[in-house]
């Protein structure tokens, strides 16, 4: 299993990871299942939409009815390419589709449609940013095409079991990683980077509550310096990055327990339990299936050529790594802000969106899209591309703090009335007469009214009490009703009150 | 009228001189006299099929004929085995486990005959999953052969070539896996092709061994095979194993090639290793006068080789349950077909569903082919079984690169006794002995009836190599217009 990855680093194993396990290192790799974003079925043409009525998009094929056969979707496989190019993976050539057979109500031929000895995706590689900073290069084995099984609902039927097709023949592409990650929050960093990368090609939704991205985790733990890897757990379907990393660190802590009492993990599968915060036993090795894995003779090897592969190549979007270098080069953003920005491909488009016409600074775009627009995201529940201030309507506000038209406060109260809909930054400022006050003689007018209405602090400050600078512009802004700019009464202001 | 084969049915529906309701009506009458005893069909659909030879003889009518609109099989009634999918029809693949299964779609070869306007009589019975050799392993009941009902028709297509051999219809459609469309024709003194892998769509076909699989017609001569064919071959888009490659004329071909020197410099192998231990002598002799006949008409005829042919069996018997262990898993008792009598719970609804809805051969081949696929064997069995059966399309290929055509026995016996062979599954087994190297190979392979031995039929196999369907029909076709062994007609089915 080791790779040349496996081995710790140069930039070593988190502080965390020492702290969680003690005299034990941590050993994790993920399998990730992502729904890839086809309109309809790996073999199938049935639909894939989440959420309808349970067996309406389950056609015959879908149904595993006698007779029917599976014909490949080119979709799924367009996707799985992409995904090897975005990781620098090497390309099955010639990939080929395996049985694996097991009795299960879910799974409708008693067998599933996946990939086994030759897989359309093999060794890669992805680059993580570790909590101090530091990068480090996580191997991926593989992945391959395979089909979803459909859901069994136990809850809606007294005593028997309903079974839901819908999403029986659902392209998955499995994700399997080299055991190169050392601590939970390693393995999150990774999780997200995957899921990030999947989002920006568009070959997944990335959606983790219907299921479109989910994690399996295999954790183990050895001696520091021990070469062979220990006994693994495999920890199921955990459908959020904050289930994953505790499922793990309680996986951690559950094993380090076992070993310490000096007793043995037993190699099985446990399923994460988010309400109680644990992980239960599943089935073990013993009882594991034999899959009876053999080339399924319904399906010809997929056979990819140059010119594909290369046609591929040049529809691939700018990835987020290339993209986050461009932003620090271009726009001298910092690691961590290009890291932000392009972690998502709709944030990064957005931000283009706004400085594209270089009247916005990126520094600014980014303030204001990290910060004031992802709180009010947040705050309601929202996707950015559902955001009701679209990129050209944040940067038609940026510009007019650019320009000292507004003062970012006033823009913040602008931003708030743009979200609830009442109109552009432009309109808004003209309707409610906010624009800034730059008028040295308006200005000065206002400030020789405070500086008459308060003598004794004029004299307190004229005496050497600069802190009071601060009183003198709080009440000259509150007289401007916040519209004057500030760097400019701050200066005329100094000037006044000069002895 | 039930005599005539499926060319003279269409001449005289070209003509009418006989409506298809009448000649719907006529074969039905027969299946209902006849079949009580011989048990060739599983299903018979009288009512639809008189409304469908009504909307054929409609359709005659507005054409002003059939052949002038090349629709030659309008109006012709047919049967399919039971292993093809009919939309409203029950589909039992000869098994309890499909006893009530209607399906609701229908087969690409079902549905590209209809739309040659065929007409289905019914659907004939067959092993069980199509597995076995003389048509015992059927739920349905055994079938008897119409040239001695003692005797077995064959199998895994029995019911199809009993039908046809017994004028319940003109052609039927079959299944060959290892043999299945052969053997039968074989021991019923029919015609039928096994085309090359990949030539006939598996779409709604019941899937036993997929990589062996193929369709393929039985009727009385070359010719009627040619008619058959020429609707049922063909690229379908819902089967990723069918060939995109035009279907050629088969059937005008034949026309063309009609001369009395039709097989100058065709050259024709003899494999010393089909005339071997196991043959019966009397098929030897057969085998032998009917190559001389094929020389009379202008071939050459050259000894081969196939060395690794003894391996056919072990190999087949390998690769085919393996297949059919993961095809049947399907069958759980869980969404259709078969399931038990209140489970409790879903081991025991697995257990009893499928030991109850699967015959004795069915779960023979399960077991062989789940134990060939397990972990620790796969490399020892099934990898080694494929690659022998590298070995032997390899050895084909060296053959052809030396003849056109390779003849030998369809079968080692011609039809043996009921129940002769059910208690000695290998005895059986090697009653294909001459049959699986094609489906091994994927190559087209052709029975046609050579002699009477004993008064029951015997076949002659022609195989060629891939594609090359119109060479064995027209060789076919030329040896039946020089011998009549194709019109011979089982005594009592006069």
């Amino acid at each position: 299993m080791a790779s040349e990855n496996s081995s710790p680093s140069s930039t070593g194993t988190s502080a965390t990871a020492n702290a969680q396990s003690g005299a034990w290192e941590v050993v994790i790799g993920l399998e990730i299942h992502a729904q890839l974003a086809t309109s309809s079925k790996i073999f199938s043409a049935a639909s894939t939409a989440f959420g309808a009525e349970p067996n309406t998009q389950a056609c015959a094929v879908d149904l595993g009815l006698p007779g029917v056969l599976p014909v490949l979707n080119r979709e799924a496989v367009r996707m799985a390419v992409c995904f090897a190019l975005a990781t620098d993976a090497e390309i099955g050539r010639r990939s080929v589709f395996a049985r694996k057979n097991y009795f299960y109500p879910d799974l409708p031929k008693g067998y599933q449609i996946s990939q086994m000895a030759l897989p359309i995706v093999g060794r890669g590689k992805v680059e993580i940013v570790l909590e101090d900073g530091q990068k480090k290069s996580i191997g991926l084995t593989r992945a391959h095409l395979e089909e979803d099984a459909g859901k069994s609902l136990h809850d809606e039927f007294n005593d028997m079991t309903g079974i839901d097709l819908n999403r029986a023949g659902t392209p998955l592409l499995e994700i399997v990683s080299e055991p190169d990650l050392r601590s939970a929050a390693e393995a999150v960093a990774y999780a997200r980077k995957i899921h990030a990368l999947v989002r920006y090609i568009g070959i997944c939704d990335g959606n983790m509550q219907e299921g479109s991205f989910r994690c399996d985790a295999n954790v183990s733990l050895r001696r520091w310096g021990q070469q062979e890897l220990g006994t693994r757990t495999e920890v199921k379907n955990v459908n959020s990055f904050r289930f994953l990393e505790r499922a793990i660190e309680f996986e951690i802590e559950r094993q380090a327990d076992v070993l310490e009492s000096g007793q043995a993990v037993i190699q099985e599968t446990r399923l994460y339990d988010a309400d109680r915060d644990e992980t239960r036993s599943m089935r073990s090795k013993e009882e594991a299936n034999d899959y009876r894995y053999f080339p399924d003779p319904d399906l010809l090897p997929v056979e990819i050529d140059d010119e594909y592969i290369e046609s591929l190549r040049a529809g691939l979007p700018e990835l987020p790594d290339a993209r986050a270098q461009r932003y620090r080069e271009d726009y001298a953003l910092s690691d961590y802000d290009a890291g932000v920005l392009t972690s998502d491909r709709a944030t990064a488009d957005y931000f283009e969106a706004v400085v594209t016409d270089g009247r916005v600074s990126p520094k600014l775009a980014n303030n204001w899209l990290a910060g004031e627009v992802f709180a009010r995201l947040n705050r309601d529940n929202l996707e950015l591309a559902d955001s009701p201030v679209d990129a050209s309507a944040l940067a038609g506000l940026l510009i007019r703090i650019e320009d000292n038209t507004i003062s970012g406060k006033i823009a913040k109260q602008l931003l708030d009335d743009m979200w609830a809909g009442k109109g552009s930054a432009d309109d808004l400022i003209e309707a409610g007469g906010l624009r800034q006050i730059t008028d040295t003689g308006a200005l000065e007018s206002m400030i020789d009214a405070v500086i008459e209405e308060n003598p004794g602090q004029v004299a307190e400050y004229r005496a050497g009490k600069d802190k009071l600078l601060g009183f003198f512009v709080g009440k000259a802004m509150k007289a401007s009703q916040g519209k004057a700019n500030p760097a400019q009464l701050n200066e005329l202001l100094r000037q006044k009150l000069k002895p | 009228m039930h005599d005539k084969n499926l060319r003279e049915v269409a001449e005289h529906l070209d003509s009418r001189s006989i409506s298809s309701e009448e000649l719907t009506r006529l074969f039905l009458q027969r299946i209902d006299t006849h079949d009580a005893a011989l048990n060739s069909m599983i299903t018979v659909c009288a009512e639809s099929a008189i409304q469908q030879a009504q909307v054929a003889d409609k359709a005659i009518a507005e054409a002003g004929g059939t052949l002038s609109v090349n629709k030659p099989l309008l109006g012709v009634p047919i049967v399919h085995k039971d292993i093809f999918c009919t939309k409203g029809v029950k589909t039992s693949c000869g098994s309890r486990m499909l006893d009530n299964f209607v399906s609701p779609y229908d087969a690409t070869v079902v549905e590209k005959l209809a739309d040659a306007g065929t007409v289905m009589l019914g659907k004939a019975n067959m092993d069980e999953f199509a597995m076995g050799s003389s048509n015992e392993n059927s739920y349905f009941g055994a079938v008897g052969n119409p040239w001695d009902q003692n005797r077995v028709p064959g199998g895994s297509s029995g019911g199809s070539a009993a039908a046809v051999a017994a004028r319940f219809c003109p052609a039927a459609t079959g299944t060959d896996t290892g043999g299945s469309i052969r053997q039968p024709a074989a021991f019923c003194g029919l015609t039928g092709i096994k085309p090359t892998y990949g030539r006939i769509s598996r779409y709604g076909m019941i899937a036993f061994a997929s990589s062996l699989d193929q369709a393929g017609p039985m009727a009385r001569s070359a010719e009627d095979c040619a008619i058959m064919l020429e609707s049922m071959a063909g690229f379908d888009p819902r089967d990723s194993t069918s060939v995109d490659r035009p279907v050629e004329n088969y059937r005008q071909q034949l026309v063309d090639a009609e001369q009395p020197n039709a097989l100058q410099g065709l050259r024709i192998g003899l494999p010393e290793e089909y005339f071997a231990e196991g043959l019966d002598p009397a098929i030897a002799t057969a085998v032998e006068s009917a190559v001389k006949e094929l020389e009379a008409l202008g071939a050459v005829v050259k000894s081969v080789s196939l060395p690794n042919q003894h391996l056919c069996v072990p190999a087949y018997y390998v690769v085919a349950p393996a297949e059919c262990s993961s095809n049947l898993s399907r069958f759980d008792g869980v969404r259709f077909g078969h399931r038990c009598e209140s489970p409790v719970d879903l081991e025991d609804l697995y257990k009893r569903s499928r030991g109850e809805g699967f015959g004795r051969e069915v779960k023979r081949r399960i077991l062989i082919g789940t134990y060939a696929l397990s972990a620790g064997y796969y490399d020892a069995y099934y990898l080694k079984a494929q690659k022998v059966r590298q070995l032997i399309s390899d050895d084909f290929q060296q053959a052809f690169s030396e003849v056109d055509v390779i003849a030998g026995p369809a079968t080692p016996t011609t039809a043996f006794e009921k129940n002769s062979k059910t208690d000695d599954p290998v005895s059986m087994y090697l009653n294909d002995l001459y049959t699986i190297s094609a489906n091994l190979a994927g190559l087209p392979s052709i029975s046609l009836p050579c002699a009477l031995a004993d008064g029951l039929p015997v076949g002659l196999q022609l195989t060629a190599n891939y594609f090359d369907e119109s060479r064995l029909l027209k060789t076919a076709h030329s040896f039946q217009l020089q011998t009549d062994w194709h019109t011979q007609c089982p005594p009592d089915y006069v």
